[in-house]
């Protein structure tokens, strides 16, 4: 569980996050959904710590970011696995490498231990016998699979997943966001999961959130969100042609 | 750390008059001493910090051999002659011309210029590398982690420079001087032996420590100039490749100035 309260952040006049008061559920898919720019990413930056919020606070699992002493933080931090907007791979890295990293870092496993835990994550996200290429020599697809073995690689209890399917075809799209989904019940992770795609906020969304102008505007589940009739929300959901259509025929069929 | 924070504190306060250039440039001078105690702070795995330095010294170390060596030699070839070529007066004697190569090899042109040449190779290189993974958020990915990214990244680019800096400029000094000798022996400009004479000719072991001090500053300054400049990029591609030249431009204007610094305290 991670608790977000009366959080704000502005970059000098840019007022990006306006008192956002959220609870983020474990073992659910949690949706920060938002146009570009609503401050998405500013947000999940704030939370896991990589911007200082100007005010609010964040805990996890009750442990209050900003009081706990810096060695608390670190063991926070070590239960926290990110999937960045670009992967952000250690390109002089081979792809083992990669996931091994935090394992090199933080563990005291041998070799062997850590080579059993960099298969098995890879293998959990279908990749295999890639160990040996680096990640320019991988695909779009594969890097964000690598950022989800490398972020599993701890067994985190929060996964955050920054846009974790921008730039893939809508195949690729739908197996990453699925297997966001099965690896968050596997092993019991609150996962916070940003995204504009409305396709993948049908498939996984369990507890979603919506930003517009920095603000929580909207909360719901993706049930609530065809049968709100909130205007802001709507020009969203209903952007394209398409899903119009959608909630034409959802009109007719009640 | 709590008096990090404090001056950040203080600092947070001052970026929001960024307008004034001046104000600004205190910020940019309070950030850097502000990023060179992050980076040696306690290690999280020593072995792999240490690991981290060997490959940083063949990066910046090994692999600027040859460009120091080919410099190193053409400049002393160069200094001979030009000092040869100038002198008419009989009363000079030959060896000077050995005389004035070694000392300007020793005294300048391999701790100096030499360091100026890698402030362009390394310094770049340094810059765009920590850039690319800022803005690529790589270094988010670290910091992520629980990993002190400054120290991980920077530290071992700053210790390898330390360490190997001083041996490619010992290196730079016998190619130099070396040059030179080739071309007396080659063009018959002076007779070789009286050039040798001329290099022996009141050394003083004095002179190439001042110059290894010169060489261990700036390998401190290129490596940390050039690492702020690239930790801090913000934006695109092109912010990349602003701060690669700001890298360059700065650690070569330190360089200047420390040169003359550090030239005033120890030699007159
Ligand atoms: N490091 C930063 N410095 C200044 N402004 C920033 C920074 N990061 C984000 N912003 C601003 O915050 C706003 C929200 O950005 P972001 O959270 O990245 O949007 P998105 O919802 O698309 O992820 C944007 O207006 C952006 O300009
Ligand atoms: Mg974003």
């Amino acid at each position: 569980m991670i608790e977000v309260e009366h959080l704000s952040k502005s970059f000098g006049d840019n007022h990006v996050l306006k008192d956002i008061n959220f609870t983020f559920e474990p073992e659910k898919v949690n949706l920060i959904i938002g146009q570009s720019g609503s401050g998405k990413s500013v947000l999940t930056k704030c939370m896991v710590g990589l911007h200082q919020p100007d005010e609010g606070e964040v805990r996890f699992n009750g442990r209050a970011m900003d009081k706990i002493s810096n060695q608390e933080r670190t063991e926070v931090r070590k239960e926290i696995g990110m999937l960045f907007q670009a992967s952000a791979l250690f390109d002089s890295l081979t792809v083992q490498e990669n996931v091994m990293f935090p394992l090199q870092m933080f563990t005291k496993m041998s070799k062997e231990e850590m080579l059993d835990r960099v298969n098995f994550c890879l293998k959990r996200v279908n990749l295999e016998n890639v160990n040996h290429l680096y990640p320019s020599e991988t695909s779009g697809g594969m890097q964000k699979r690598i950022g989800i073995a490398r972020a599993i690689a701890m067994n985190p209890r929060y996964l955050f997943c920054d846009e974790p399917n921008s730039g893939l075809d809508p195949n690729t799209a739908i197996v990453i966001d699925n297997l966001i989904h099965e690896i968050t019940h596997e092993f019991g992770m609150t996962s916070v999961v940003i995204t504009h795609d409305m396709n993948s906020v049908m498939e996984i969304g369990e507890n979603i959130i919506f930003l517009y102008n920095g603000q929580l505007w909207w909360k719901g589940s993706k049930e609530d969100i065809l049968a709100t009739d909130n205007p802001e929300i709507n020009a969203f959901v209903y952007a394209s042609k398409f899903m119009k259509s959608i909630k034409e025929v959802h009109k007719k069929g009640i | 750390m709590l008096l990090c924070r404090r001056i950040r504190a203080k600092m947070v306060l001052l970026s929001g008059l960024k307008k004034c250039r001046l104000l600004r440039l205190f910020h940019h001078i309070g950030e850097y001493f502000l990023m060179v105690i992050g980076v040696f702070s306690k290690p999280e795995k020593l072995r792999i910090y240490l690991q981290r330095t060997v490959v940083e010294i063949d990066k910046i170390g090994i692999s600027s051999l040859g460009i120091v060596a080919l410099m190193s030699l053409f400049m002393g070839a160069v200094i001979a002659l030009q000092t040869a070529s100038n002198i008419e007066s009989p009363l000079i004697p030959s060896y000077t011309v050995g005389f004035t190569t070694r000392q300007s090899v020793i005294l300048e042109f391999s701790p100096t210029i030499i360091c100026l040449i890698l402030a362009g190779k390394v310094g770049s290189n340094i810059a765009s590398e920590l850039g690319t993974m800022r803005i690529s958020e790589q270094i988010d990915a670290l910091d992520i982690m629980g990993i002190n990214s400054r120290a991980y990244l920077i530290a071992p680019k700053i210790l390898g420079s330390i360490f190997i800096f001083p041996f490619l400029i010992v290196i730079s000094m016998f190619l130099g001087i070396f040059g030179g000798y080739l071309v007396c022996a080659l063009t018959g400009i002076i007779a070789p032996p009286d050039f040798v004479e001329g290099i022996l000719l009141d050394f003083r072991m004095f002179h190439v420590v001042y110059a290894l001090i010169k060489t261990v500053l700036f390998a401190f300054i290129i490596t940390s100039v050039s690492s702020y400049h690239g930790y801090h990029t913000r934006g695109g591609a092109i912010a990349v490749g602003r701060s690669s030249t700001m890298a360059v431009v700065y650690s070569s204007i330190l360089i200047l100035i420390v040169n003359y610094i550090v030239t005033q305290i120890l030699l007159i």
